[in-house]
């Protein structure tokens, strides 16, 4: 698809969602079962607890597109693993602050607490974070213009050896 | 029979590795008798004529220190994978981006503008930054071209071991330089140190509790450091728990918390994202605005958890949507 055509089209940010098995994930279910109708931009991974959330996770998350990433758990004193929310706050506390330093909007990170029977919250955070994703547009984690530059000299050259070992033939 | 021939190279880095090859002591004496050593900018003459003109896979090991950030290290890196059977990347720089690897918070505008206009000590009325090429009456001269992201070493070029470390410590590269001498090498790909956590070694490794339960972290200049207790335990930010032990615990010993220079074990994906899990695991506090104040004591986390590993990391780079940027996409 040419920028053209793509700036036809408005954009629709792909977010992951890390949901915990015994809340949020069942919150889900719930919203889908009652058929309340919610953004589809969010693709859900279920994970045992809100505390198995590797930081690492939401950085290849990004790393591999997505544009935000939102993570569920049992709301605080209600995990099923006793402590495993609290946590997942601490990390995401300071994941947020390191994202920020490193220049990744706060709003792309969004930690919230669902219970399994808050299926409406489900619904409300999902296109809430959807609307926030979409007005700051899709994240670029490309290259910065000088190593393009070095990309392409590197291309030129492999070009130019190329061609030499043609004309050798 | 011919010696096998040996290389050494730096890139962005500080000299500190090879200064850790001179650590080896009177133990470079059999090293130096079972190769040959080619090439060598910082201690021998010779020049990259030399080693253009050797043939393809004529060194048996290159030993590349630094990060990659210019074009003629970028060059210079290429030539020598060519003319090299094995290439260990030697210390943080090359294996993880290292020191330098922290340019990439900024670009390179933004760095050349620091270091060439603002720097209190610099005087430089007549504005001249650094250019590529620059017509004098003799002719046309050239520089290399700075780029805005610093590489680790296996993101340019194809890399067969590591030697981590920030120098590496003498008897890992002394036990590498015996493995390549005598064939004995683990898998390609591999880190030429222990796949165990620093605190295994620590010789406080005792006094650190089973669950770590911080109020507020300190930096060392702050506490009169108990030089028997583990250093976590005492609220000083120590990376020993996500980092690759092989160092002999020297930093620790001395009172100096863990910075991580030995980069992550084996299975790790991203250092400073296990060692921010790590470290926010053992805040002591359920309340969010407490944890909030407490993980506030560190000031610059990127600085803290990617000191040595910011190019290696997921992310590489800072994003930061700067005014040089727009600058540079419009060329």
């Amino acid at each position: 698809m040419s920028d053209n055509e793509a700036s036809k089209e408005p954009f629709e940010p792909k977010i992951v969602a890390f949901f915990c098995n015994w809340c949020t994930y069942t919150a889900a279910d719930l919203a889908g079962t009652a058929r309340m109708v919610y953004a589809p931009n969010i693709r859900v991974v279920r994970i045992m607890c809100s505390g198995r959330l590797d930081p690492q996770f939401v950085l290849a998350a990004f790393r591999d597109g997505a544009d935000g990433v939102l993570i569920g758990g049992c709301h605080p004193g209600d995990c099923h693993y006793q402590e495993g929310n609290y946590y997942a706050l601490r990390r995401f506390t300071l994941l947020k602050k390191l994202l920020k330093s490193m220049g990744i909007e706060e709003a792309r990170l969004r930690l919230e607490w669902i219970a399994a029977s808050e299926g409406d919250k489900v619904q409300k955070v999902m296109n809430e974070m959807t609307k926030a994703v979409r007005e700051l547009g899709p994240l670029r984690l490309e290259p910065r213009a000088y190593d393009l530059i070095q990309a392409q000299s590197t291309m030129e050259t492999e070009a130019t050896a190329l061609a030499q070992e043609v004309h050798h033939e | 029979m011919s010696k096998p021939k040996v290389g050494f190279y730096w890139c962005a880095s500080c000299g500190g590795c090879e200064e850790a090859v001179i650590d080896l002591a009177e133990d470079i004496l059999p090293v130096v008798e079972a190769v040959d050593i080619v090439f060598w900018p910082v201690a021998m003459d010779f020049k990259r004529a030399d080693v253009e003109a050797l043939s393809d896979g004529e060194l048996a090991a290159t030993f590349i220190n630094g990060s990659v950030r210019s074009s003629e290290q970028y060059e210079m890196v290429g030539l020598l994978r060519a003319k090299s059977q094995l290439i260990v990347a030697f210390g943080s720089c090359a294996h993880l981006g290292g020191i330098p690897g922290l340019a990439n918070m900024f670009d390179r505008k933004e760095m050349f503008e620091e270091i060439y206009l603002r720097l209190p000590s610099m005087n430089n009325d007549k504005r001249v930054m650094p250019a590529e090429e620059i017509t004098v009456p003799e002719g046309k001269l050239t520089l290399p071209a700075s780029w805005d992201t610093v590489k680790t070493l296996d993101q340019v070029i194809e890399v067969d071991y590591y030697l981590p470390g920030c120098p590496p410590p003498v008897d890992l590269i002394k036990e590498a330089v015996n493995a390549i001498l005598s064939g004995e090498l683990p898998p390609k790909g591999s880190v030429l140190a222990p796949d165990v956590a620093l605190c295994e070694e620590c010789p406080r490794r005792d006094s650190k509790p089973e669950e770590l339960a911080l109020k507020e972290f300190k930096r060392p200049h702050e506490i009169e450091i108990d030089p028997e207790k583990c250093l976590l335990a005492q609220g000083l930010l120590c990376l020993g728990p996500v980092t690759r032990k092989g160092c002999g615990a020297s930093c620790v010993s001395v009172n100096m918390p863990c910075t991580g220079c030995m980069g992550p074990t084996g299975r790790v994906m991203d250092y400073g994202a296990k060692a921010l899990s790590a470290i926010a695991s053992s805040v002591d506090s359920k309340d969010e605005h407490e944890i909030s104040a407490i993980l506030d004591r560190i000031v610059d986390p990127v600085g803290t958890f990617y000191r040595y590993s910011l190019p290696a990391s997921l992310l590489h780079r800072c994003y930061q949507q700067t005014a040089s940027e727009d600058e540079g996409k419009e060329q």
